[in-house]
């Protein structure tokens, strides 16, 4: 197919919102049921644990799309050359940032999966409250998940920006710059949803 | 003012051909009022020694209108890709850095062959096919305010400064840049060439087209002419995604 790379970038594109901004969004919210209690949260999560079909919906909804989006998002990210040194534009270092949020959020994202997902499906933990706060008692890995939920919040605001251009419903300077300050505050809300729930385990 | 041996350093980057390394050489000369960085290398040209005192090759570069429109001799000077002609010594931070755009292949010092951006625009058939076996008459008019802003669209000199400054036109991608994109739009705005338009929204939805983009936009902050290369980029997504479901879902009619 002649424009099978421009099929492809056009799917990493919708796939990076739906599903998965979609995804992040609500995975932030429940989390946040963490700040209400040790009860509240088993409750959200067990609910979440126990949907129908949940295989298929983290399949399809999940990993699939995930995947596609991290394995062609490295791809786009090792095929720049990043100069935000000489062009130092606000949108070339967002630019810059998005590509390094990516890469790190692949590496993060496995780690995370391993240890609570994977560990659960396996048999070796349950998803609880009291599994987050073993994992975030540790100063270190506590650091880590706050660096993975900013640079996740990020990635999906400033994905949200380009989303918009990327599809041509953003073309005026001025909708492009007021979609800035509309991304910021989704960056904002974002991460403050999931850093409140981040402590709220410890 | 009133200096009596103010000078001007010039640290270039050169190489003696495509193939070969390249290495930097540095030279100083007198500064005269008003001297751009075209005139610094004439005089470098004239008398090519280097700081050492040692007598050198000139240095070569190409050039052209002298007024910025022809593209000629964009360079990068102090990390950034402009023309030479207008960067004016007084302006510019010392020493005067000089590169080649090495997007493009070096052919010699600070010269660089820009054929891939005329290939690019055969590629995206970026004109108005006006030609036929016998007279096709004339063409629609074109409405006088769409012509004003087209004219924007059109002053492109194909100098390179927005494919030198894309983080995503390198030789590990075949990303056309933002130039011929824009022509793209130009020409599909052409009432004549509005009838092909088709033609050149495919031609850049293939391989190294308008999804390469990555919105750093380098580009459109870069570009000597102000053309509103982010907006086209943006425009054609738009047109890219109907011709996207219309190529797919679409009637047998010839042109949208």
């Amino acid at each position: 197919m002649e424009n099978r790379e421009f099929l492809l970038r056009r799917l990493h594109s919708l796939l990076g919102i739906i599903p998965i901004g979609i995804f992040l969004t609500q995975h932030l919210i429940v989390n946040h049921f963490a700040t209400q209690g040790v009860e509240a949260f088993n409750n959200a999560s067990h609910f979440m644990a126990n949907l129908p079909f949940v295989i298929f919906l983290e399949i399809f909804v999940i990993y699939l799309p995930l995947m596609y989006h991290a394995f062609y998002g490295l791809y786009i990210a090792f095929t720049t050359k990043n100069n935000p040194g000489h062009y130092s534009y606000m949108r070339n270092i967002l630019f810059v940032a998005q590509r390094y949020t990516g890469i790190f959020l692949v590496i993060f994202i496995a780690w995370h999966v391993f240890e609570t997902r994977f560990q659960v499906a396996i048999g070796a933990a349950e998803a609880n409250f009291n599994m987050m706060a073993n994992i975030l008692d540790n100063p270190w890995m506590l650091a880590f998940y706050i660096a993975g939920v900013l640079a996740a919040t990020f990635h999906l605001a400033n994905g949200l920006w380009s989303f918009l251009v990327t599809w041509g419903i953003t073309q005026s300077e001025k909708s492009q710059r007021y979609t800035t300050y509309f991304t910021l505050l989704v960056f904002i809300v974002l991460s403050i949803i999931g850093i409140r729930a981040l402590f709220a385990f410890i | 003012m009133g200096e009596a041996a103010k000078t001007v350093i010039f640290e270039i980057e050169r190489r003696n051909s495509t193939d070969e390394n390249s290495y930097w050489e540095k030279f100083e000369l007198p500064y005269r009022a008003n001297m751009n960085v075209i005139s610094a290398l004439m005089e470098i040209r004239r008398n090519p020694v280097n700081t050492e005192g040692k007598k050198t090759t000139p240095v070569t570069w190409d050039m052209n209108c002298l007024e910025e429109v022809c593209g000629a001799c964009s360079m990068v000077i102090n990390g950034k890709a402009r023309q030479s002609c207008t960067a004016l010594v007084d302006q510019l931070e010392q020493p005067i850095r000089l590169q080649p755009m090495k997007t493009f292949p070096v052919v010699r010092d600070l010269i660089v062959d820009r054929s891939r951006m005329f290939d690019s625009l055969k590629k995206v058939k970026a004109w108005v096919p006006i030609d036929g076996t016998h007279d096709l008459g004339e063409g629609p008019r074109m409405p006088e305010r769409k012509r004003q802003w087209a004219y924007e669209l059109s002053k492109c000199m194909t100098c390179g400064v927005c494919l030198e400054a894309c983080p995503n036109v390198n030789d590990k991608s075949d990303f056309i840049g933002a130039a011929p994109l824009s022509q793209v739009r130009l020409m599909n705005a052409h009432p004549t060439g509005s009838m092909t338009r088709d033609e050149r929204l495919n031609a850049i939805m293939g391989e190294g087209g308008l999804a390469s983009c990555g919105n750093s936009q380098n580009c459109v902050e870069s570009c000597p002419k102000g053309i509103p290369l982010t907006t086209s980029i943006a425009a054609l997504n738009r047109e890219t995604t109907v011709q996207m479901f219309r190529n797919f879902f679409g009637s047998d009619h010839a042109v949208g």
